[in-house]
């Protein structure tokens, strides 16, 4: 989890203007959220999204992704991927030899992932000293331009996931499941409708019986190095 | 947006959309939309099919337990304003804690997930 490091950047630079928070998009809230927002003891709003609202009102399709606002509550960039300053990648994670061969699988796939954690850093970093005059603060118009292209296939995926996730927190577990699998049907590029279902059912996010895929058959399907789009600074 | 029924209140629509109706149609930030009059049905309140139909917006319907889902705005991009809607979401405690309370400041809002 990325709190921790998101926690030691707030110190950094809540000094020099800038405040960070934390949104965590989980159907089962508090519940599953707040132990990790506990261990992170953030300093900064550290707020959860059970209904998936910045999914449709950012167009945010996987994790982590970030926005800046800047001081008059305008976008300056739209939601794209928001690397933390890791102090190191998945490829450097060991799992013990007698873990799970699926999740030693998973392992190795998610250390094919491109991560640029530097040069998002430094590209906030930039933006936090030179505010307007820094070069990653995008014009309002470039803003809307760079943020997702959302046909009316993305708007029923989302109408479907939302009454998904409705029903599961309503309890009704198996009515839920068609309408997430239609959103995966309609956005298969959006792994937040994706993720959040699989685990609703294994945490491993493995293959079951409720949906047609599972992650490390995505993302062996689309490649790795595809999982985070090249960020665009 | 949930739904069990088909007309909302406008505030109920603002508040999940971010979409008010004004005289001159449906806003968001700088951006109106024009609606027929059809779109009010009674004062106060907001006819989602013919909202959903002039933008754009899916509108799922779970049959079963008379409820529907709208989706957001399409035909373009996610974003139809740079403008940020009013958002506010709860802690970890479920205090709601509004994000234009932090207007005067810059602002890194980063989503992350338990999963």
């Amino acid at each position: 989890m990325d709190l921790p490091v998101w926690q030691a950047l707030r110190s950094e630079l809540r000094p020099l203007g800038l405040e960070i928070v934390t949104v965590a998009l989980d159907t089962r809230g508090a519940e599953a959220a707040g132990p990790w927002i506990d261990a992170a003891k953030p300093e900064h709003p550290s707020l959860i999204d059970a209904a998936h609202s910045l999914d449709a009102l950012l167009g945010i399709t996987n994790v982590p992704m970030g926005v800046w606002i800047d001081e008059d509550g305008v976008l300056v960039r739209p939601a794209e991927t928001a690397f933390a300053p890791r102090t190191r990648g998945f490829g450097e994670m060991k799992l013990p030899d007698a873990a799970p061969q699926r999740l030693k699988d998973m392992l190795a796939e998610a250390a094919k992932i491109r991560v640029e954690p530097d040069e998002y850093a430094a590209a906030l970093r930039d933006w936090v000293a030179h505010g307007k005059q820094s070069r990653f603060a995008l014009a309002p118009d470039e803003v809307v331009r760079r943020s997702a292209a959302r046909p009316l296939e993305a708007s029923r995926a989302a109408a479907s996931f939302e009454l998904g996730q409705h029903l599961h927190r309503s309890g009704h577990v198996e009515a839920a499941r068609p309408f997430f699998r239609e959103a995966h049907r309609l956005q298969p590029d959006n792994w937040t409708y994706k993720r959040e279902a699989w685990s609703l059912v294994d945490p491993l996010q493995g293959p079951t019986e409720h949906y047609d895929s599972d992650w490390l058959a995505d993302i062996r399907r689309i490649g790795a190095e595809n999982y985070y789009p090249k960020l665009e600074l | 947006m949930i739904l069990d029924r088909l007309d909302p209140t406008e505030a109920e629509v603002a508040q999940a959309t971010g979409w008010t109706l004004k005289p001159e149609g449906a806003c968001k930030a700088e951006v109106c939309v024009p609606l027929q009059p059809s779109a009010r049905p009674a004062p106060g309140r907001v006819d989602v099919r013919v909202l959903a139909e002039k933008l754009g917006m899916a509108l799922v319907e779970d049959r079963a337990r008379g409820q529907w889902a709208l989706g957001p705005e399409s035909g373009r991009r996610a974003l139809t304003t740079a403008v940020l809607p009013e958002i506010s979401l709860p802690d970890r405690h479920g205090h709601s804690f509004p994000l234009g309370s932090l207007r005067g400041t810059k602002v890194f809002m980063c989503a992350w997930a338990s999963w």
